[in-house]
Order: structure tokens, then sequence, then C-alpha cells
């Protein structure tokens, strides 16, 4: 990392109109409980001037209104918040939600590279994944995508170095020490195993997601049967994307 | 004073060929990133603004983006209109129409957007505004995530849609005309102005040399999501970061070293090394660059960044 300004909490300039808060170093379940109560007494602090929040595992990015304040201002503002913040030992209940998934090469393309890349047989890839129950550390990238973690250390494999244009809906994806399921159509640069038959976003259902941060989620192996019954979609990927 | 747009709608168009897209599109959504929802918003706030303020109409009041042309519309009654950001070749009843400028439009004429000459997208606003019910506080069309636009539902306009325009209440002034520094010419080099990011130390000297000194070409992997940058290949001594939100206008570096600036629609949290932001309007102007087309990163300071935006959005507030 940058030698300037190891301490943190730290600020980091985000162009024009944002600042990143960059509280943690690597991702610990314990860093919610800092993260949530700082989004909530940025709301308060910045008022009408607020844009934007985007939290996510160890940062907080802080999007503010520049023809109000100017980055020096929010600068302060926002130090000075960080100067007594206490953590909320109250985040981090949530959920538990089960995500029926068929691991198969057909809807998983990455499944044998992540096993070569490992060293593991593609069986050993599939428990090790479904074997852990995740934590979903933050919402981002499309409307509902979770990103959860912490994934079994023996799986962290790195991102694609060209992303991929379009990842099939419900894709299940695995990047370093984070996993995570497509809610729709997007590009993306994650590894994929597999599918879910899971609904993930829907605009019709309160809160447009069907995961929210603090949940436990355990991605289950189901055959290609029960994952068509349940309404996944197994068209294979196109082969080359 | 601006003048207020009633509630009562009325038909104002009807699209006769929708062409490759054309988007509805205010200011943006705000406030709903952390469920992941994505900004969307006129992804060059420059011609967008300068339809809007030339149509008489307040600052967010929903236009529609046309990208590439393609497009047909048949005014369902008189209108006035107004015509900024790209020359997509627009006709009015098969005459030229003059862009950056006030235009009226009667009933049954034709609207022909053709085809890029200068720029990519042009911004078509009608006094009164185009009018759709908003889905998250915003009226802007997201494709990608099925959110807004004229169905709610993030449709690109299509032939047979009948498009609802509100009307402007009485009084009020606005200019007829855009003044010549206003009317962008986007065929040359375009300079854009980046402030560089927590990151910039991380990429070697020698790539921090070549991101502002070599000439970048625009791919065609360019959208409303992002812009990819080809020419040298930058090197970052990290290859991935902690996913992270992502800020309008970020130049990010994926391990194959190709840039990628991040426009209205992208991804609200990422997690790749980023150069910096460019500023709102450098991301306007890329906006509207054509692939193949050269461009200048140049890196700037903050405050003379936060000067030219605020003088820009002086022009846009009475």
């Amino acid at each position: 990392m940058s030698g300037e300004g190891a301490r943190l909490p730290r600020l980091e300039s985000a162009g024009l109109d944002g600042w990143m808060v960059r509280l943690f170093e690597r991702i610990e379940e314990t860093n919610l409980a800092w993260i949530t109560p700082l989004a909530r007494r940025c709301e308060a602090a910045l008022g009408d001037a607020l844009v934007d929040l985007v939290p996510s595992y160890t940062t907080l990015l802080v999007v503010f209104d520049p023809l109000r304040l100017s980055s020096g201002e929010a600068r302060c503002r926002l130090l000075e918040l960080l100067g007594d913040l206490a953590p909320d030992e109250q985040t981090g209940g949530g959920e538990v939600r089960e995500l029926p998934t068929w691991y198969d090469e057909r809807v998983g393309p990455d499944l044998m590279r992540v096993a070569e890349l490992t060293g593991l047989s593609v069986e050993a890839v599939i428990d090790c994944h479904a074997g852990t129950l995740y934590r979903v550390f933050a919402l981002g990238f499309a409307p509902g995508f979770a990103f959860m973690g912490l994934l079994d250390a023996r799986l962290e494999v790195p991102r694609l170095d060209t992303p991929r244009k379009r990842v099939p809906v419900n894709s299940v994806a695995i990047a370093g020490r984070q996993t995570a399921a497509y809610p729709a159509v997007t590009p993306g640069g994650w590894n994929l195993l597999g599918r879910t038959s899971a609904r993930l976003f829907d605009r019709d259902r309160d809160g447009f997601s069907l995961l929210a941060v603090g949940d436990r989620v355990r991605f289950v192996p189901v055959d290609r049967e029960t994952f068509e019954a349940e309404g996944g979609d197994p068209t294979p990927m196109e082969a080359g994307r | 004073m601006n003048r207020a747009i009633k509630k009562y709608t009325v038909i104002g168009f009807r699209v006769e060929r929708a062409g490759p897209l054309a988007l509805l599109q205010d200011a943006g959504r705000f406030g709903v990133r952390r469920l992941g929802v994505t900004q969307g918003g006129p992804a060059d706030l420059h011609g967008w603004a300068w339809a809007n303020r030339l149509a008489g109409n307040p600052w967010g009041t929903a236009a529609l983006e046309i990208t590439f042309g393609g497009l047909t519309l048949v005014a369902e009654r008189d209108l006035t209109l107004a015509v900024a950001g790209a020359d997509l070749g627009a006709t009015l009843d098969g005459k030229p129409l003059p862009r950056w400028e006030r235009v009226s439009c009667r009933e049954g004429q034709r609207l022909v957007f053709a085809a890029p000459a200068n720029g990519l997208r042009a911004y078509l606003a009608v006094a009164g505004g185009f009018v759709a019910e908003p889905v998250l506080g915003s009226v802007a069309c997201v494709v990608r995530e099925g959110l807004g636009g004229f169905d709610g539902r993030g449709s690109k306009l299509c032939e047979g849609d009948r498009l609802r325009v509100g009307e402007l209440s009485a009084g009020g002034a606005s200019p007829n005309t855009a003044p010549d520094e206003a009317r962008l010419d986007y065929r040359t080099t375009a300079r854009l102005s980046l402030l560089p990011g927590a990151q910039v130390g991380d990429f070697t000297g020698q790539s921090l040399f070549q991101a502002f000194n070599a000439t970048w070409h625009v791919d065609d992997r360019a959208d409303r999501m992002g812009v990819r940058l080809t020419g040298p290949r930058l090197a970052c001594r990290i290859g991935s970061l902690v996913s992270e939100g992502i800020g309008l206008g970020a130049v990010q570096v994926p391990p194959d070293g190709q840039p990628i600036a991040l426009l209205n629609d992208r991804q609200t949290i990422g997690g790749y090394p980023r150069l910096g932001a460019l500023t709102p309007l450098s991301a306007s102007r890329l906006a509207q660059c054509l692939p193949g087309q050269e461009v200048h990163l140049v890196a700037v300071s903050g405050e003379r960044a936060l000067g030219e935006h605020r003088r820009f959005c002086a022009s846009f507030t009475v």
C-alpha cells in the first residue's frame, strides 16, 4: 500500500465530490460495527449536503454536493466525526438465508480453472464453497449484489484479467476471499462456479434485495432437477464469453 | 426565477422509429447507492443542462438522451423544444434543426435524429419537461437495472411509445440561444481533467508518466457504465483491492493495464486500483467521444476542478 498515511482511519480523495473513509486494512466481520454508526453520523453531520453513502468491507465512500461544500470543508466535518467514533455492538444480527445452487461446468465455467489454481478437485472446490456460512458485508456493484465473506483461504483465486462482458443472472462466483451471486446480467471479473435459483433482487418486494448487510448466507448444492424445479435457468454460458 | 412545471401532463410525441438507444434522464438517482443502485442521469451533463436551460426548464427536468441517432418522433401537439450536445443530423420535417437554440415545433411535424456527425449523444428537452413516474426518487432510465424511464422498468424508447410532457407555468425568462463557448466541438482531441486519487502512488513511475503523456484511444467497449481507453499498458504494484465505493468519473486500471473511466451507470462498488477521478465535465466530454477518438489525461488540482464545476453550475441557477 501507499507509504503516506498508513495510520487508520484516514481520508482519501475520491474526486471533486467525495471522500473515501478508510477504516480498516483487511476484511473482518467486526468492521461492520464501526462502519454502520459512521454512516449514520455522516447523515447527521452533512445534512442536505450529503448526496450518497457507499459502505463496504473496510471503507465508507461519502459523496457530497460540491456546490454546498468544498472538499476541505467536507474533510473537516468528517475528521471531527472520526475523532470520537465508537463501535455499535448491535450491528451484525441478520437473517440466515439459503441459496440453492447448481454447481456445474455448464453454468460455472471457471470450476476447472479454480480447481487447477487451488490444486483441489472440482468436488473439493464445491464442498469447500458450500461448507462455509458467509456474512453479507456490503451491497453494491448492481442492485441486490451482496458481497459475502470470508471465503475459505484454500479457494482464494484472483479476478479474471479481463472482465467478462456478460455474466448470466444468478451466477455464483468467487474472487479473493469473497463470494457473491449476480442478481442481474452485468459485466464481471469473478470466477463462476455455478448458478442459484434464488430471486436475488425483486423491485416488487419490500427492500428490493433478498440479502441485506449483516445476513448470514449458506450456498446449498442441488442437482439440476431441483435447480430447474425451483425456477433456475440452466441455459449454459456461451463459449468464450 | 425559473418557472415551475405543473403536474398536468399531455402526450407530446409519438415514437415512429426508436433507434438503438434513446433514454429518459433527469439529474440522476441519489441516496440509494447502498442498495447497489447506480446513479444514472445524463452521460453528458453539459449537453443535458443546456437543452433544459434553452427550453426554459428548471435544473433536474427530465430530457431525452439520444445515442447514435436513428430516432424519429412525431409531435402530437405544438411544442417548444431545444436540442443540445451531439450533432446527430437532426431535422424537423426534413429541414436541418439548429442545435443550442430554442425551437418551435408544430403538431404533426417529424423530428428525426439520423446519425452522429459531431459527438455521440444529443439531448432533447421540451418546455415543461418529459414526465414519468419516479422509481426510487428519479425517472433516470438505467436499462441494466430495469429502473426508471417512461415505464418505470428501465426500458429505452420503443416504436409506438407516446411520450408525456408537462406544461410550464407562465412567466420567467431563459436565453433562447447558447453562447459560442458552450457549443462544444466533440471532434477535437479531448483533454480530460483528472483528480489524482489515493492509489496513484502505487503505479510505477513510468506508468504515471505514460498515463499523463500518452495519447489514449477510446475503445469500442464504451457505454453508459464506462469507457475503456487503449494505449500503453499501465503497471500498478497492487493488482486488486478490497471492493469499495466508486465515484463518477473514477479511472480504474484492471490487471490488463488498460484504464476504464466509469460513467453514470457504473457499478457502485469495485476492486481495481484507480488513477483518480475525472471531473464531472470531463466525464461528460468523454461520453461524447466515438470509438477511435484520441483523448489525453491531464492532472488537475481539486481547487481548480471545483472552481470550474461551480462556474458551470452557476450558469444554470437563477
